[in-house]
């Protein structure tokens, strides 16, 4: 009795439920984590304090509560969405908060005299920025923001329990046909590490096009 | 602010700043009266939602809810630490083969979701949801402690292992009385953050019918008798749960301020609350 | 995070700034200190519970606990006896069928009832049964892991559940139904969902129902039937659906609001989950349920619970004493 040459078609569609919740969380994390980064280190403080609440509040809140305020409270507004897109705004916001501190601490890993060595020759903001800073913190940043889309890969399986279709959830319909539990739980491991695996080795394939040796 | 994007403003900038300042600020102030407007529109402060909250057998479950959440993050913490200590000694040991188990089991339970080890434990080994949730978060947490403790330990400089043997020590008393006192004291920032993680994690129990704090709320919240108050329960838990973490989180920042201030350490950055995993094959310490 | 290289340096006994350091651990005693006080204070309020909206039934029938009684032949029941009561698994967000109070945590309602009628036809006096909130997810697996002896709770009898649990029953026959606002006149019955908005709980068997039979519905789903009913009172779906048993009960509780229509279109029999294989359990059960059926037991429950939302008692539907497989 093989579990999963029998239910191909059910892992598979769990692991691209994973996958999809996975990608489409992480643009969300990143483009998130990117403008309250940027709010972070900006010269207003409205928006840095925004920032930091933002960071502070959603690194400090259990998925779970998230996951329940959203699903079960944004229905209160009249903000009725698909559960996958539901899913995905709890994951991408909280994991934003961890990208944005990952970024943050990249922007300020880049030494202050770079910046003002660019500025007195004469570099505006935007060369400034683009040319010096940012390139030199991409390359710290890199390999935090990939533990950190690991997490999110990870944590998307309590997605699972809120009614929508990902791997971890395939346990359920095996277990009711009877498959052995144990083996059911071995694929879905065996598909955890895949997609855990793929993303650390992408990331780790920019660290060394990018990364620089310190 | 240390960044290397801004020069000392100017008065000209200054006072651009200060337009861009009061615009942020009334664009954030509208979002928040926006949600404030929202809150009213769909009625969430009547009283009906409220009332409930007023009596004591609520709150007692709310409570109760709350022990059950620290009493799960108890053993937890204390379990994960202790599989973490172990862990650690079988990371740093000198046999290859135990080093190489320890390896591959600290690898492989970092790299799980803890949802899939507790779901595991509870449906497969058919274990009640206490147990199940507390095993899962020990075999995770403990994983990543196992990292934190031998990157302490292995952050305590050469010159003092060196200095131990030199002395005559043996392995145990280098590691016992020199190295881990040193390591643990180093890491202590990142040993307490990764508990923020666990307590956060205490709240998957609410999927494994775990009687915790989630449960209490969602309870009160789908009755009909109180008006359905999903948002005030919300509006209630949040702060305690967030506050909770957060005052965790914040004890972590603050050893880590004072030890850097303290010269027997060496500061280490204390890490955001939830540690990615390490990259296999990476070189990032622990916590990212 | 950066671990910083280790810097060349001896140990030393710093001057320490003691007076310093202790404010700050004095202000953070200070804060947790302030956090429990505020958490004690939070503590005390209107004694009792809040009030409850609907019906109220008069007296609970009682039930007499079969003296003597022995199941030697059944591991759930030695394990029970040894305990010396039932655990049983129920759903606390079903008024009427099986319902939580929140305050007193006691659970009422006529799944309640039939769980008290068995535990007493078991040997055990219904008061010492102990309830467990089991999610609709999680049954099978509580039944499984011996968390619960016993699962009463709006739980449908099929084939699939029969793999990895024994049903007892059925002990009532519910069938899928649409809750409505009281206002509303334009759906009578399933036939008129076309072009309407019908929540319904995410992968549960009446949803798919709606979907294949009555495709024109606009479906949505939520996580709980109660997410539903507050979309409805706010006007943001047109119908709720599943078990009739289990509507009735929401409308009960606000029959100003709400209201059931049109006759059932499935047939959903209610049946006592118990761990699979325990046939010797599963048989006595149905014993019971005959016999309660038989001396007006059954009905007395019904009306006490379930009869409150103005449905008259129907008649118990044949328990199905399937072969042992």
């Amino acid at each position: 009795m093989n579990v999963l040459l029998d239910n191909l078609s059910l892992y598979g569609d769990g692991l691209l439920g994973t996958v999809e919740l996975t990608v489409y969380a992480s643009v969300l994390a990143l483009v998130l984590g990117f403008v309250m980064a940027a709010f972070r280190v900006a010269p207003v403080r409205s928006l840095r304090a925004f920032g930091t609440a933002w960071v502070t509040v959603l690194r400090n809140t259990p998925l779970t509560l998230l996951f329940f305020a959203v699903v079960l409270g944004l229905p209160r507004f009249g903000v009725v969405l698909p559960f996958k897109l539901f899913a995905i705004i709890a994951l991408g916001c909280y994991t934003s908060a961890f990208i944005c501190e990952a970024m943050r601490s990249g922007i300020n890993t880049v030494p202050v005299g770079q910046g003002e060595a660019a500025r007195s020759l004469g570099m505006t903001f935007p060369q400034t920025l683009g040319d010096v800073v940012l390139p030199q913190a991409f390359r710290s940043v890199i390999p935090p923001i990939g533990s950190t889309l690991i997490a999110l890969a990870k944590n998307s399986a309590i997605a699972g329990s809120f009614s929508v279709v990902e791997l971890l959830g395939v346990y359920k319909p095996l277990n009711e046909m009877g498959y052995s539990i144990i083996w059911t739980f071995v694929w879905i491991a065996v598909g955890y590490l895949l997609v855990t695996l793929t993303i650390s080795a992408v990331f780790n394939l920019l660290e060394k096009h990018f990364g620089v040796a310190r | 602010m240390t960044t290397a994007l801004y020069d000392i403003p100017g008065p000209r900038t200054r006072r651009r700043h200060l337009f861009y300042g009061l615009a942020a600020s009334a664009v954030i102030i509208a979002l928040v009266a926006w949600i404030i407007f929202l809150l009213f529109d769909t009625g969430q402060f009547v009283a009906v939602k409220w009332n409930p909250f007023t009596y004591e057998g609520i709150q007692e479950l709310l409570l109760r809810g709350l022990g059950n959440t620290l009493k799960a993050f108890a053993y937890a913490a204390v379990l994960s630490l202790a599989l973490g200590a172990v862990l650690a000694t079988g990371r740093l040991s000198e046999h290859r083969a135990l080093r190489w188990v320890s390896t591959l089991v600290v690898e492989f339970f970092r790299a799980m979701p803890v949802l899939v080890m507790i779901f595991f434990v509870y449906v497969a080994l058919k274990v009640e949801p206490l147990p199940a949730l507390v095993t899962g978060l020990t075999l995770y947490n403990g994983s990543v402690l196992a990292e934190v403790f031998r990157s302490g330990v292995n952050s305590v400089e050469r010159g003092q292992r060196e200095a131990a043997y030199s002395l005559g020590m043996r392995k145990t008393q280098v590691m016992t009385h020199v190295l881990v006192p040193q390591g643990v004291r180093a890491m202590l920032p990142a040993i307490i953050s990764q508990l923020v993680v666990a307590l956060k994690d205490t709240s998957l129990g609410f999927l494994i019918t775990y009687d915790e704090f989630l449960h209490a709320g969602k309870l009160i919240a789908s009755n009909l008798n109180y008006g359905l108050p999903f948002i005030p329960v919300v509006m209630v838990i949040s702060p305690i749960y967030i506050g909770l973490c957060m005052l965790l989180s914040w004890f972590a920042n603050w050893v880590s301020k004072r030890q850097k201030r303290n010269p027997k350490v060496e500061a280490v950055e204390v890490a955001a609350a939830e540690p990615g995993p390490l990259l296999p094959g990476g070189h990032q310490p622990p916590t990212a | 995070m950066h671990v910083h290289s280790p810097r060349h340096h001896f140990p030393r006994h710093s001057p320490r700034r003691l007076p310093r350091h202790f404010t700050r651990l004095r202000r953070a005693l200070a804060a947790v200190a302030l956090t429990a006080l505020a958490l004690t204070a939070a503590a005390c309020g209107r004694e009792g519970s809040p009030p409850v909206k609907g019906p109220e039934g008069s007296e609970l029938p009682r039930y007499p606990v079969a003296e003597n009684f022995r199941l030697p032949d059944s591991p759930t029941w030695a394990k029970a006896k040894k305990r010396g009561h039932l655990i049983v698994g129920a759903k606390e967000d079903q008024p009427y069928m099986g319902e939580k109070d929140p305050a007193s945590g006691l659970y009422t309602g006529f799944d309640i009832e039939i769980a008290k009628m068995m535990s007493a036809a078991l040997g055990f006096p219904p008061k010492t049964i102990e309830f467990k909130t089991i999610a609709s997810a999680n049954r099978e697996t509580a039944l499984q892991n011996g968390q619960i002896d016993l699962y009463v709770g709006t739980y449908t009898i099929n084939d699939k559940r029969k793999k990895l649990v024994g049903f007892a029953g059925p002990y009532y026959m519910a069938g899928q139904s649409l809750l409505v606002r009281a206002d509303e006149n334009d759906i009578k019955g399933p036939e008129d969902l076309a072009g309407k908005r019908v929540c319904s709980a995410a992968g549960s068997t009446p949803y798919q129902r709606i979907q294949t039979d009555y495709p024109r519905a606009t479906l949505i789903a939520y996580d709980t039937y109660s997410v539903c009913v507050d979309n409805l009172l706010a006007y943001q779906v047109d119908a709720v659906t599943t078990d009739d048993a289990i509507l009735a009960g929401y409308a009960a509780k606000v029959p100003d609001e709400l209201k059931v229509v049109g006759k059932p279109f499935s047939e959903e029999p209610y049946g006592i989950g118990v761990p699979h294989n325990d046939n010797a359990l599963r048989f006595a059960l149905d014993d019971a349920l005959v016999a309660d059926e038989k001396n007006g037991d059954w009905k007395k429950a019904y009306d006490a619970t379930l009869g409150l939302s103005g449905v008259p008692a129907p008649k118990p539907p044949p328990v199905d004493r399937y072969p042992a497989s």
